[in-house]
């Protein structure tokens, strides 16, 4: 099969960027998205044009690095998968698709397709965690954790911080992505500790790195490619509103 | 061959093995607490090893620097891992321990792993499982609230602890909330999107590292007391392997031309349960946690070429070959005999799929004793990325896999404290050759490489810190100059050469030499061919290859550039050990050395050893040493699984 695939092409964060439109050959159903750019990328090189630049790195699903806009969709057209999941066989022969980068205030362009998530781990670093050095801990199942809260804790703690809530957002807020961390240690003992100040720092980072706020919109969910419900942002809101009460 | 012992002190510590790691950690130097924030450590990794390892360092008050090729270092290779983390926690009462699982852990791998790391290793398991479980990290329960087990290839016990078929996304998120709460203190300073280059000496002592800042392409060089290693395996030289398409083994291979040697390199796994090739644009192997094995069956058609659909094969016309082979472990046997008795049906042309290059796994007997619900439960995601893939639906008929490269046991040398042959410079997790042997058993890649980080490195390195006081060493020594100007000319050339084929296409003809004769079955002929063929393709990369793009900029085929050169260097080192290596053992299979029954023979005699590398120069041949292999608690036998 071939497909023309209009790319967004862009030399720098401060670059302005652009469409083109590349024709790509040779390709197989089978095939994965990113494999179908990889094939116009050798096509590009063997040219001697610039190829272009997207991020990927375990191509299973699993490590959240890849993440393009699909037909204006995170991920592309399938529920539940990364970009690196998709396969050619969701399109048509000889069809054109466009492929733009996550965009979002919080996520600057660095090159092409590659954007800049670090944002993320800073609001990670601003609570996102369980405070116990390493040596201090407990015998394991000294923590008993009854099956269904250990279930919705894992529910919560699947999301792989691909950013695809974020693309899809009318707001560009990154609640889901928030919500899921927010969640997983609300649920679990080792969390409850820095439960309310955990909630408060992590909105806050999330607020001050320009990502805008949830209006119940539950785009992200539809793109999320682990299927993490919009039930974690209720969540956080009721966590943040504990927290805000609470003298932090 | 000259062997030469002198340079191989293993510093394996006296005492009987159950109490080396006590009287070790009783007997390293210590830091005074009010000094450790005057050391600088560098970790170059954030995967479980390295992240687990900056995040320790630096709840320890160590000043530590911590690099990553990925946009996050919650991105590290690691994530992918599926099944799950071995401890012998004996949570189940069946009679495990630590001495089983380090039992286990030594003749899984063969007889080619140091048994004193491996008790450490076993020992530490317990700890790793509370650490996490303290972490938040959400394994799975049994209804009363305690942890969930299940039994993993090549043990007889329920040791395996997991979470879902994300065992390793959940470990590594635990590491990685450590490791962004040290940052969140200011004693962790991370760097990603940074790929290290070079390793830096000052007097023989590693000091530093130039690396590529990815989005800049500026060379930055940083400066340290110590610099760790956790940049994780190598099987990427295959082109195709379950491993993520930036994994690579440039940092490993840089240390080894600066004087680090290299363990074992021919060690690699190929993993059983992986899903079939499809295409030749094909980038990667999709692997299916070894889980599945607990549950699927493992067949082929009892007749050649048979193209019945598998549901219309009845079942005495069907050859369980493991379970017929191995009726002891059967569809548990460890992962080299799983893989190599898949490749022989296949060889013989039992085979099924398009290519005849896959066997069948079939749940069906399973669903019908559980019900679909309780195998959905089990292996859910797993279940829906294989029916992403393929577009068949394993509810309803047996998957299709065929072996495929995975981990690689081989890495840098290093001692009991995982020091490699350059002082300061360590080396942890699957980057180094140390605890699996020949063979690394599921299960227990997650285990070392957080028995490394959170546990190993950080007793260890101090009794290096206190005879190495700090000294106020910076980048404008003249060494960093040199390795920086060293770093630049190589990317000058890469880009210089401006040929006609790309840096993925010699990648897949290495990968095709290397699949094709150092992979799952070798012999003297063509590991010979091998090299003579890898040779030649080098040659022909540094006077062909078209890299495109510029230095000073964010240039990802250069990236790629520079690891498939090192690739083309580390395959012929490969072919040279296993062509050295005389015996089979593990994953390392000698057509030459085989039993009647074509199980691995190994040669006690002449290669109970570790062989370790020394790099002597460009197109010069590297020298081959040998640490001895004593075996005190485990008795040297031939492997049975039957």
């Amino acid at each position: 099969m071939k497909v023309n695939v209009k790319v967004w092409r862009q030399e720098n964060k401060d670059a302005q960027g652009r469409f083109e439109t590349y024709e790509v050959v040779n390709l197989i159903p089978e095939m994965s998205f990113l494999e179908m750019l990889d094939t116009l990328n050798e096509q590009l090189l063997k040219r001697g044009e610039r190829p272009v630049e997207f991020d990927s790195d375990c191509r299973e699903g699993i490590c959240g690095t890849c993440g393009l806009v699909i037909d204006g969709m995170a991920h592309g057209p399938k529920r539940a998968c990364t970009t690196c999941e998709l396969r050619m066989r969701n399109f048509n022969d000889g069809s054109t698709i466009t492929v733009e980068p996550f965009r979002a205030q919080g996520f600057p362009v660095l090159r092409d397709l590659v954007v800049d998530r670090s944002a993320f781990d800073r609001i990670i670093s601003a609570g996102g965690y369980v405070s116990v050095n390493s040596g201090s801990a407990p015998d394991a199942n000294a923590i008993p954790i009854p099956k269904d809260i250990a279930e919705r804790a894992m529910d919560s703690a699947a999301c792989i911080g691909c950013g695809a809530c974020v693309a899809a957002c009318p707001n560009a807020s990154a609640s889901l992505f928030v919500g899921a961390k927010i969640t997983q240690f609300s649920l679990l003992p080792q969390g409850q500790a820095e439960r309310h100040k955990r909630a408060v720092r992590m909105i806050e980072t999330m607020d001050n790195e320009g990502f805008g706020n949830c209006s119940n919109h539950a785009e992200c969910e539809a793109a999320c490619p682990k299927n993490i419900s919009i039930d974690n942002i209720a969540r956080m809101r009721r966590e943040y509103m504990k927290g805000s009460l609470k003298a932090v | 061959m000259i062997a030469d012992k002198s340079i191989l002190d293993s510093k394996i510590p006296e005492g009987p093995i159950q109490e080396k790691w006590a009287n070790h950690k009783a007997s390293v130097k210590l830091v005074n607490p009010a000094n450790k924030r005057k050391y600088t450590v560098i970790v170059v990794g954030t995967g479980l090893a390295g992240g687990a390892a900056a995040a320790t360092m630096g709840e320890l008050g160590y000043n530590v620097l911590n690099f990553c090729i990925q946009d996050s270092p919650r991105r590290a290779h690691s994530v992918a891992a599926q099944g799950g983390i071995n401890a012998a926690k004996n949570y189940q009462n069946d009679g495990d321990s630590a001495w089983r699982l380090f039992y286990d852990t030594i003749k899984g791998g063969d007889y080619r792993a140091r048994e004193a790391n491996v008790y450490r290793l076993a020992e530490l398991s317990t700890s790793i499982i509370d650490q996490s479980v303290a972490a938040g990290v959400p394994f799975a329960r049994e209804y009363g609230g305690t942890l969930a087990n299940r039994s993993f290839g090549g043990a007889q016990v329920s040791r395996t602890f997991y979470a879902r078929g994300q065992t390793g996304q959940q470990l590594l998120l635990g590491a990685y909330s450590a490791l962004m709460r040290q940052v969140d203190s200011g004693r962790v300073k991370l760097f990603p999107r940074r790929e290290m280059l070079d390793v830096v000496k000052v007097e023989g002592r590693a000091r530093g590292i130039v690396c590529r800042n990815l989005v800049t392409g500026e060379l930055e060089k940083y400066a340290a007391d110590a610099v760790c290693v956790a940049t994780g395996g190598y099987s990427t030289v295959f082109f195709l392997s379950t491993m993520a398409v930036n994994c690579n083994a440039t940092a490993i291979w840089r240390c080894y031309k600066q004087g680090a040697l290299f363990g074992n390199p021919c060690f690699t796994q190929i993993h059983p349960t992986c899903l079939p090739q499809a295409g030749d644009d094909q980038s990667k192997l999709t692997l299916m946690s070894e889980s599945l094995r607990n549950d699927g069956r493992v067949w082929v058609p009892k007749k050649k070429k048979d193209d019945r659909r598998p549901q219309d094969i009845p079942e005495d016309e069907r050859d369980y070959f493991l379970e017929r082979k191995y009726p002891a472990f059967g569809n548990l046997a460890p992962r080299d005999i799983s893989s190599r008795a898949a490749k022989e049906v296949c060889d013989a042309g039992y085979g099924v799929g398009p290519t005849g290059f896959s066997v069948y796994l079939d749940f069906g007997e399973a669903i019908g004793r559980l019900g679909e619900n309780v195998i959905r439960e089990r292996y859910g995601n797993l279940f829906s990325m294989y029916h992403e893939i393929t577009d068949e639906n394993p509810y309803e008929q047996p998957m299709r896999i065929y072996p495929a490269p995975h981990y690689t046991m081989g890495g840098l040398w290093v001692d009991y404290n995982l020091m490699t042959t350059i002082p300061g410079l360590y080396a942890l997790g699957e980057a180094n050759f140390s605890d699996h042997g020949a063979n690394r058993l599921g299960a227990s890649a997650l285990m070392q490489g957080l028995a490394d980080g959170y546990f190993v490195i950080p007793s260890t390195i101090s009794d290096f810190l206190a005879e190495h006081r700090p000294d106020g060493l910076n980048t404008t020594h003249e060494a960093f100059t040199e390795i920086e100007q060293k770093v630049a000319d190589q990317t000058k050339q890469l880009l210089g050469i401006n040929g006609s084929k790309t840096v993925r296409e010699y990648h897949w003809e290495l990968g095709r030499i290397m699949w094709e004769r150092v992979g799952m079955a070798r012999n003297d002929e063509g590991l010979k061919k091998a090299i003579t063929d890898i040779q030649a393709l080098r040659t022909d990369y540094w006077k062909n290859v078209k890299v495109g793009g510029e230095g000073q900029e964010l240039n990802k085929n250069l990236e790629f550039a520079g690891r498939v050169a090192d690739f083309l260097e580390l395959g012929e080192l490969m072919a040279r050990d296993a062509l050295t290596r005389e015996e089979s053992c593990g994953g390392h299979f000698r057509e030459e050395h085989q039993t009647d029954d074509g199980e691995a023979k190994r040669d006690d005699e002449r290669f109970c050893h570790v062989a370790a590398w020394e790099y002597k120069g460009d197109n010069e041949t590297p020298a081959r040493h040998e640490e001895n292999l004593t075996f005190d608690n485990a008795k040297l036998t031939q492997r049975s699984y039957k």
